[in-house]
């Protein structure tokens, strides 16, 4: 019976229940007291791009197309400086069996889990992953669970994750529904106690090399279509996944010069444990949210050590708001025919605004799309916040608020992006690191490489952040 | 007298998974002050009425228990009504374009 044993007991178990249930003996990859072998963790899962394909395949994922959107590139030429505004490519990754790039992710886990003998598997997500490991599950014959915050105290359902909920019923998969907050963590862990399943996380290595894939092959379409590689490619961030395997795929592709971007939509001053926030975002990913935690410390996910390591890979991290990305996604659907979204969205509205800083004859690539549904669409989000008392009218993007008003800008100029400090992230990320060893015996050459590594930097800067760190606490 | 509902038949069951006052430590005061609620889907184990507690079988074949709140539980989300805000947007940028597909 899920969640019949105490709060406490399970959390106590967690180790033992994580180790079971993703079989990696995360142990074996620790190198310091911070310090753990990433490359060994991603390259002990034996696939690289050419068997992460093979597997991927043979369940009709990937393969994407990749799709110029001329008028937007010229929507966007029409703002920019004379000279300016690259050329814009979408990764059509609606393609996919369940509709998002999330079956990339979810492909090697499920093959994994059906390879090792589990029966079943489990993810604990709210959003397309879900579908998409019911999805992978469906074909491997395999039993599926999925735990999903669903619905707020006044039982009032998040309509994006309502639609998962459908469609993770949808692929025969059991879904759990719960109301609001991080305890989430506790029913998850019952439900791998209780039935031996594979854990399917987000952040195992299976999950991110999965995407790498995604990265390889828009770099060879962009090569195939234009004869270089992409300049910038953008990617939509929440957990750090979709960064990481598309930055690692892309340099795989020899893509080495191509900058990455991360981009999420602005719900500063939102509460992602409030109940009472919880139908006041109108996104249920890819928002600052996710982003900063996860940015600034990966290790908080439900697997020892996160695969997704994206302060590594963020050549820039910006930010749009969520009246932005309505726009835009209005925008897509009619000037380019293509109804999509709401995640890849937020990459586009980042494009939108980064393309016109860049020449003409420059290429950036939005890396996904996602399908669109009831539910999963501007439509449904505005309806929603209106009723929940979020003002929605046209004006200044720059008078969005998160949870109070959502302003769709009055003309495609307004879209600006706001660039994340990213020093501000490298100092809170090692600040993170520190708090997470205090009182351990202190910090080895390696600690310092692996902290160098992790930010981008050197270890000279990390000396001074650790220095500086011990000097303010 | 209550209505039965059938062995079998496809049903949701709630249940409280930690009471208000017991939640986690870090969530914030208002999370706090409501409980930790968890829906399930599933066919019903036994004839049972609307709010006894009953056993389920899941779709993966688990069994669950919790009160009886729903009997072939609706989707009920949609899209809704259209938004003014975004009507006049496509207009709005083909006219920038040129007008020449049925904007201005």
């Amino acid at each position: 019976m899920t969640a019949a044993l105490s709060y406490e007991a399970v959390l106590a178990d967690r180790d033992a229940i994580m180790r079971a249930s993703v079989g990696i003996d995360y142990q074996q990859y620790v190198t310091g007291v911070l310090a753990f072998d990433y490359e060994r963790l991603l390259a002990d899962t034996g696939y690289d791009i050419q068997r992460t394909q093979d597997v991927q395949s043979r369940t009709g994922v990937g393969n994407t197309p990749l799709i110029e959107l001329h008028h937007i590139t010229s929507l966007v030429r029409f703002l920019a400086a004379p000279g300016k505004g690259a050329r814009i490519f979408v990764k059509d990754e609606a393609a996919n069996p369940s509709g998002s790039f999330k079956d990339r992710r979810a492909s090697l886990s499920v093959y994994e889990a059906k390879r090792r003998g589990y029966e079943g598997v489990v993810a604990a997500t709210s959003g397309n992953y879900g579908a998409a490991v019911a999805s992978q599950a469906a074909k491997a014959g395999m039993r599926c669970i999925v735990v999903q915050e669903a619905f707020d105290s006044q039982g009032i359902a998040q309509p994006e994750i309502a639609e998962k909920t459908r469609a993770c019923e949808a692929y025969g998969a059991e879904v759990i529904r719960l109301s609001v907050g991080p305890e989430l963590f506790y029913v998850f862990l019952c439900v791998l106690k209780e039935t031996g399943y594979f854990n399917a996380s987000l952040y195992t290595p299976y999950s991110i090399v999965g995407i790498e894939t995604l990265g390889y092959e828009l770099a060879g379409q962009v090569q195939e279509q234009t004869g270089r590689f992409p300049d910038l490619v953008i990617a939509t961030h929440a957990g750090g996944g979709n960064v990481t395997g598309t930055a690692r795929g892309l340099r795989k592709a020899g893509a080495v010069d191509t900058k990455v971007v991360a981009a999420s939509v602005d719900l500063t001053g939102l509460h992602m444990a409030s109940d009472r926030d919880f139908n006041r975002k109108s996104f249920t990913t890819g928002h600052t949210g996710f982003s900063m935690p996860f940015t600034t410390w990966p290790d908080r996910a439900d697997v020892p050590r996160n695969a997704a390591r994206p302060l590594r890979y963020i050549d820039r991290f910006v930010t749009v708001t969520q009246g932005e990305v309505f726009y835009m996604t209005q925008v897509l659907a009619e000037l380019e025919g293509l109804e999509r979204g709401p995640a890849g969205n937020t990459s586009l509205a980042a494009a939108f605004s980064m393309a016109q800083e860049l020449d003409a004859d420059q290429i950036v690539v939005i890396q996904e799309t996602e399908y669109t549904g009831a539910g999963k669409h501007p439509l449904a989000q505005l309806n929603l916040a209106k009723q929940m008392g979020v003002e929605v009218r046209r004006g200044d993007p720059r008078d969005n608020k998160p949870g109070q008003r959502i302003v769709i800008p009055e003309h495609p100029s307004q879209i600006a992006v706001v660039d994340v400090d990213l020093e501000h992230v490298r100092r809170s990320y090692v600040r993170h690191a520190l708090e997470a060893v205090h009182g351990e015996q202190p910090m080895s050459e390696i600690d310092l490489d692996f902290l160098a590594a992790e930010t981008r930097s050197s270890r000279a800067y990390v000396k001074e952040a650790v220095n500086e760190w011990h000097r303010t606490t | 007298m209550a209505e039965y509902i059938e062995k079998g038949t496809w049903v949701e069951i709630h249940r409280i998974v930690l009471p208000a006052g017991q939640r986690a430590s870090q969530v914030p005061g208002e999370t706090q002050q409501v409980p930790l609620e968890m829906r399930v889907k599933g066919f019903l184990a036994e004839r049972s009425s609307l709010g006894d507690e009953v056993e389920i079988v899941t779709s993966v074949g688990r069994r669950l228990r919790g009160m009886l709140t729903d009997v072939n539980p609706a989707y009920t989300h949609s899209f809704g009504s259209p938004v003014p805000e975004l009507l006049m947007i496509g207009r709005e940028v083909r006219t920038i374009l040129g007008g020449t597909r049925g904007g201005g």
